[in-house]
């Protein structure tokens, strides 16, 4: 198999679908499975269905090998069913459930072969588990795993929750007060996003990225107009990188500090609870200050950004920085120095590297464990590619590692965001988009607050959309909060779950 | 006939400012402004005008469980000394009567709340009645400490005028009984380091959990029993720390109601200095703080 010799795709590149070679889909398995031996990373999977033939499928497996900056493309083609590579590969398994739930396909041999988001498949009159095709399947209804014995009991949280969070179902199995198993059942904001991109780009398509997860509007948005770039041979001016990159910084701020103010609540450590809520403004009024959203709407367009930087504005976005620099790190000091709360975070929720890999987690919950994911880093773009050096790891796995990364991230984003501002391009801020490729395959990777976001996009003849693949940090890290919870008690599960604080409508889409 | 009134007035009428003064404190120190002082007498007001939602599967259990929540700490005030003003009720043993009036309205509590049948609920209950076992020696051991000071097994002269003797003698014993029975109040009115009484999160609670089905006046009158169960062990830690009577019946109630507006200060304080802790480590500090009156016991007695 040493003569399997893939496509190689760059962040922010396209290639012609007729470069891709199709394998047969025992060369596409042993190549994916040798991939990730070798420190792949299976940044998507997707089916797509072949033009003008019946109902035959083609499986696209998108591997990451960041230590080559690169993003290996594995293509072959499906029938009815096909075997699954989750009990070889588990970094496949949602993966395939998705690839089951939205074409009605089978993955032979899956160990837990489920619906995912609880929508009728894309295929009509065909669905994976046989449920009636003629209705919305019910959200939630599925086999939970079981445990029974003497002192075994059965919690359901959610989906409706005492705090104004998004809805997800988590189903705890416990013995006492541990916690031995926790299952989490999502899609209850499935809005079906990527079959609206079909036949796109449409002219709603931008507002739709940026609302893909709220919270990671600058990312989503960003991933996409880097896919959509490539796909049409845009070059975007530096300054344009520039902004873009402030965006991307500005909601990381916003986001971590948010998240260690809410880690604080959660054990009801006041100081660092207050002030950050009211940092966490600070920060999105940068980005109101910037675009007019504090969430960064309208600010990313495909060929650039939409509003541009004049040098007083930068002058003051400095001084207001600088002025909440220090209470931002007066507020995380005094978190990381009460021994009260080093002694509620320390060891909990702990994710061992090994199970971190075998998961392909992304983003913070991954550095958390000594894994060194970063997009910024290994997949660079734009201002990125030099001015960003500082690769973040922690080694503990647990709750307080990943707060930890958080408030690291936070004094490396400050920085980055101050060399940003002092040295700003002279350029204008937007390049013309062309039409787009046609037949091409182009990817995005972003790395957004949570971790890496992924687009690929894939077009026809006619260069609309065909297929539009998203994956939120989210996707990948669902699975690693379950196994975190493994033997915790079930009392700190709030505490690990606002630890990793993954999007639901991101999973959903 | 006059005291007993006042008695009665103070408890009823005063109680619901401490979670108040307590609120207000945490504010402070979050550098926000808080609810207001009178917060809790609105909610009261508010939750007694409201109806009832009761779940088909419960019974008179269910129904229970708040009517005691209220009628303890009522009479069990009665056996308490509000300060220098005298308890009303009074006999050999009441100290007995006293400690097990709260077991009482806790076991129906729990009782209520196994009633609904959620795993939140059990859950609740099942931390609650384990930390309630692990105080409760704590609040023995203080009260023979008193008893034995005071030579008697009555509340009324445990926490009588004989105190301020008792601090020139056995000051050691009692300082450590002040703070074992400071923790009892923190740990019985679910309060930071032990209980979040804010938080949303059903998973980590302990006694608010347990009344999640509770609507309406029933809420109110758990609300308001807890308030008062805060006045009535918090009355007990106030007259500790100010034994004296001025023998004048205004100034000692001012005194004793300043006293305990500073011990919702103080309470205040902890909360906003220290997180929660782990569920885990509750126990072990409970069992720690037995300990510790224990040892005071034996300081008494060497």
């Amino acid at each position: 198999m040493n003569d399997l010799n893939p496509q190689l795709l760059k962040n922010g590149e396209a290639v012609g679908l007729e470069s891709v070679q199709i394998l047969d889909f025992d060369e596409f398995s042993l190549g994916l499975l040798a991939e990730v031996r070798k420190q792949g990373r299976v940044a998507a999977c997707f089916a797509v269905p072949v033009t003008g033939e019946g109902g035959e499928l083609e499986l696209f497996a998108l591997v990451a090998r960041d230590r080559n900056a690169c993003v290996a493309v594995y293509r072959t083609r499906i029938g009815e069913r096909f075997s699954s590579l989750t009990p070889n590969c588990p970094q496949m398994h949602l993966f395939e459930r998705e690839i089951a739930e939205q074409y009605g396909v089978v993955p032979q041999g899956h160990p837990w072969l489920k619906p995912l988001r609880f929508h009728r498949s894309w295929r009509t009159g065909v669905d994976a588990w046989g449920r009636p095709t003629d209705q919305h399947p019910r959200i939630g209804e599925m086999e939970f795993y079981r445990v029974d014995g003497e002192g075994v009991h059965e919690v359901a949280v959610g989906p409706v929750h005492a705090g104004i969070i998004e809805p997800g179902h988590f189903r705890f199995q416990c013995h006492g007060e541990k916690v031995m198993h926790l299952e989490i059942s999502l899609g209850y904001q499935h809005r079906d996003i990527e079959r609206m991109l079909q036949g796109g780009p449409h002219p709603a398509t931008m507002s739709q990225m940026e609302t893909i997860a709220g919270d990671t509007s600058i990312g989503h948005g960003l991933a996409y107009c880097q896919v959509i770039e490539a796909l049409s041979g845009c070059e975007v001016p530096a300054r344009a990188q520039s902004i873009r990159a402030l965006a991307l910084e500005l909601e990381r701020l916003a986001n971590h500090l948010g998240d260690i103010g809410a880690l604080a609540g959660d054990v009801g450590f006041l100081p660092t609870f207050s002030y950050c809520g009211r940092l966490r403004g600070d920060y999105l009024n940068l980005t109101a200050a910037l675009c007019g959203s504090r969430f960064g709407r309208g600010l990313v367009r495909p060929g650039g950004v939409l509003f541009d930087l004049d040098p007083a504005l930068a002058g003051e976005m400095l001084a207001r920085l600088k002025a909440v620099q220090g209470n931002t790190l007066g507020a995380m000091e005094l978190f990381f120095d009460s021994p009260s709360v080093s002694g509620r975070f320390e060891g909990r929720g702990r994710l061992s590297r090994s199970v971190a890999e075998d998961l392909g987690l992304v983003g913070v919950a991954a550095k958390a464990c000594a894994v060194p994911r970063d997009s910024r880093f290994f997949h660079p773009t734009g201002v990125y590619r030099h001015l960003f050096d500082d690769l973040i790891t922690e080694e503990t796995g647990d709750a307080m590692a990943r707060a930890r990364m958080r408030s690291r991230e936070i004094s490396v984003s400050i920085e980055l965001i101050r060399r940003i501002l002092n040295d700003l391009p002279d350029d204008p801020v937007r390049a013309p988009i062309g039409p787009l490729k046609g037949e091409a395959l182009a990817i995005g990777m972003v790395e957004g607050w949570r971790g890496e976001v992924f687009h690929a996009g894939l077009t026809d003849g006619a260069g609309r959309l065909r297929r539009y693949k998203i994956v939120d940090p989210s996707f990948h890290n669902w699975m690693g909060l379950a196994m975190a919870m493994r033997d915790e008690q079930i009392s700190d599960f709030p505490l690990c779950n606002k630890s990793f604080n993954l999007s639901y409508c991101g999973f959903d889409l | 006939m006059l005291e007993l009134f006042l008695h009665l007035f103070l408890l009823l009428a005063l109680s619901p400012l401490l979670p108040g003064v307590i609120g207000k404190t945490k504010a402070l120190f979050a550098g926000r402004t808080g609810p207001p002082f009178l917060q809790a007498y609105y909610d009261l007001w508010k939750l007694f005008g409201k109806g009832l939602v009761i779940s088909r599967t419960t019974t008179w259990v269910f129904r229970a469980g708040p009517v005691l929540a209220l009628a303890v700490p009522v009479l069990a005030a009665l056996m308490v000394p509000f300060g220098a003003i005298s308890a009303p009720l009074s006999f050999t043993g009441d100290l007995i009567f006293f400690v097990y009036l709260f077991g009482l309205g806790r076991f129906f509590t729990a009782a209520a709340a196994l009633d609904t049948g959620s795993s939140f609920e059990g859950m609740g209950a099942a931390r609650e009645v384990t930390f309630a076992c692990l105080a409760e020696p704590t609040v023995f051991f203080s009260f023979i400490v008193l008893a034995r000071l005071s030579g008697s097994l009555s509340l009324a002269t445990m926490f009588g005028p004989a105190l301020n003797a008792a601090w020139q003698s056995a000051g050691p014993s009692l300082i450590l009984v002040v703070a074992c029975l400071f923790v009892v109040v923190l740990v019985e009115n679910c309060r930071i380091p032990f209980d979040d009484p804010n938080t949303h999160l059903e998973l980590t609670m302990i006694h608010e959990v347990m009344v999640l089905d509770h609507s309406g006046p029933d809420f109110g009158m758990i609300l308001y029993g807890a308030a008062m169960k805060l006045f009535v062990l918090g009355a007990l830690v106030v007259r500790l720390v100010f034994p004296g009577a001025t023998g004048n019946l205004l100034l000692d109630t001012l005194l004793f109601a300043g006293g305990m507006l500073l011990l919702a200060v103080v309470i205040g304080v902890v909360e906003s200095t220290m997180a929660r802790l782990r569920l885990l480590r509750v126990p072990q500090l409970l069992v720690g703080t037995m300990l510790l009156s224990f040892f005071s016991l034996i300081l008494l007695l060497r």
